[in-house]
């Protein structure tokens, strides 16, 4: 296929396929207010591209692998109660991401350039990454269409799931999965520092149009999709990192549904 | 851990002859040392109000989690009707206006019920106008009709309501437990509530439980309100009891406030 030899065609795809997946799984995290908890394993994905880098396995895996554990071990963090939760996600972010730093400079023998990796790189994608974010997901959609329902009787409220026989635990550590899996998906476009955004900003500028928790999953998918396209038309243009440019263009969005009256939805 | 659950049906035997829905006996919680529920026996059967009062941390939203099976205890039995359908209204729910769920979607979060079963249930606890509204809009009053209703649509034969009357203004309380006297006649569902509110809630229950970790008191909301125990709790010298709330309006306000059509 001609139109994906070129390499600014190929990340408006792939940015395209991470938008339609980042909608409909934002809105959780949005719901959940667990935006700082997103943040946490993405800032931990660095030292997944390290692990993928020495063990010489593909850097998404990687990035998914130590995301996970991330995840756990704040699972792990909050069954005690002397520090806060905001403070535990603060150290594990804050320590992931001087330990990625840290490896990939240990790592002497490789040259990578930190930059593309924090802030994203529309140069860097190429036919693999492709089929990694189309494959994994169609994956997460299709297990998270599965999952609606029972998640979203979660959102509203635990304890009456709950009783009305929703596998509460399980429910929530497959909803983890998810989102290390986006947030490796989507890491090579937008960047490490910035991939929680596109979780958070689309769906937040959709709520104002929404009646229902499908409206506001599928304006999330579109606002992420027009983002991606603007941002990176953009970073074609004016030559900036492709990250910075979609979450601009995201934010642009944002304020533009907010100059509009407020209506009571 | 030495619990035993069990389904049984042929449980007939009670002064009343009535159909008992939910018995204990003697179950204990326990949080590493502390005891959180001590040795609690309790019946409830069909067509009977019982509410659990006691101070707070006294155990009542546990034991209502113990009892639903959410939380195994640590001894004790617990004998449920075979197949006895639930309604829950659990503490504190509300919904933030983060979420877009209008009133038909909360009615339907949990299940697959179609458009008229919601409605019904609605209109039972006089909400049905407001099903297409968000649910944040509501009032504390409207809202806790609404997650009644909510109760209703299994059909329950029991239901089961932690502090139900939460968030509503004082006079919407006794329009609220006069409601949940009517469904229970109307469904003939035992009803197994919890409150820490004394009078009000004295006026419209058939048996008190009064719990502080053990059981320190039960019987007739008369009764127990002159029990030295539930004094000594409530921190009521015997020289002061409160009256019990038991008389009757002789009209009811809607909602809205204008008078509801079954007024006397």
């Amino acid at each position: 296929m001609m139109i994906l030899d070129d390499f600014f065609w190929r990340a408006v795809i792939a940015g395209m396929g991470v938008a339609v997946v980042a909608g409909p799984l934002g809105c959780f995290v949005v719901w959940r207010r667990m935006s700082y908890l997103g943040d946490t394993m993405a800032h931990s994905a660095l030292l997944g591209v390290a692990l993928g880098i020495f063990l010489e396995v593909d850097l998404i895996f990687g990035v998914f692998v130590v995301a996970i554990s991330v995840a756990m071990l704040l699972f792990i963090f909050q069954r005690q109660k002397q520090i806060a939760n905001d403070a535990v996600l603060g150290t594990l972010s804050h320590a992931s991401l001087a330990m990625g730093v840290l490896a990939i400079s240990l790592m002497s023998w490789v040259r990578i350039d930190l930059m593309s990796y924090l802030f994203g790189d529309i140069l860097a994608v190429d036919m693999t990454d492709l089929y990694w974010i189309y494959g994994g997901g169609i994956s997460i959609l299709l297990i998270l269409l599965w999952l609606w329902k029972p998640l979203l009787a979660l959102t509203f409220n635990s304890e009456l799931a709950q009783a009305e026989g929703v596998p509460v635990f399980k429910t929530q550590l497959i909803f983890m999965l998810l989102i290390a899996a986006v947030i490796a998906l989507s890491m090579k476009i937008i960047g490490i520092l910035l991939v929680t955004s596109l979780l958070i900003i689309p769906v937040s500028a959709a709520r104002r149009f929404s009646r229902t928790p499908e409206q506001m999953a599928l304006g999330g998918a579109l606002i992420g999709m027009a983002s991606v396209g603007l941002g990176l038309w953009s970073s074609l243009k004016i030559d900036t990192p492709s990250g910075p440019s979609i979450v601009i263009a995201a934010v642009l969005f944002f304020f533009a549904v907010n100059l509009f009256p407020h209506r009571k939805l | 851990m030495s619990t035993k659950i069990e389904n049984t049906s042929n449980i007939s035997v009670t002064k009343k002859k009535k159909k008992i829905l939910l018995q204990t006996e003697n179950i204990s919680l326990f949080a590493g040392k502390r005891e959180l529920l001590s040795s609690i026996s309790l019946t409830v059967s069909a067509g009977e109000i019982v509410t659990i009062i006691g101070p707070n941390g006294a155990g009542k939203t546990t034991l209502l989690r113990v009892l639903l099976g959410l939380i195994p205890p640590n001894s004790g039995s617990i004998f449920k009707k075979q197949k006895l359908r639930i309604g829950y209204l659990p503490q504190k729910v509300n919904v933030d206006q983060i979420l877009p769920l209008s009133v038909s979607r909360i009615m339907n979060l949990a299940g697959n019920f179609s458009i008229n079963e919601i409605e019904t249930a609605l209109d039972e606890t006089a909400v049905l106008s407001l099903k297409n509204k968000p649910g944040y809009q509501l009032s504390g009053g409207e809202f806790q009709r609404v997650m009644l209703a909510r109760t209703l649509l299994t059909n329950p034969e029991l239901l089961v309501l932690d502090e139900p009357v939460q968030g509503v203004d004082y006079m919407g309380e006794s329009e609220l437990y006069k409601l949940i006297g009517n469904l229970k006649k109307k469904h003939g569902c035992g009803v197994l509530m919890v409150s820490h509110d004394l009078h009000v809630v004295m006026a419209s229950t058939d048996r008190v439980l009064c719990l502080n970790r053990h059981l320190c008191c039960e019987g007739e909301p008369e009764d127990v309100s002159q029990h030295p125990e539930y004094l000594r709790l409530f921190g009521l010298d015997s020289g002061s009891t409160l009256a019990v709330y038991s008389h009757h309006h002789d009209h009811t306000h809607q909602l809205s406030g204008t008078l509801s059509e079954d007024s006397q």
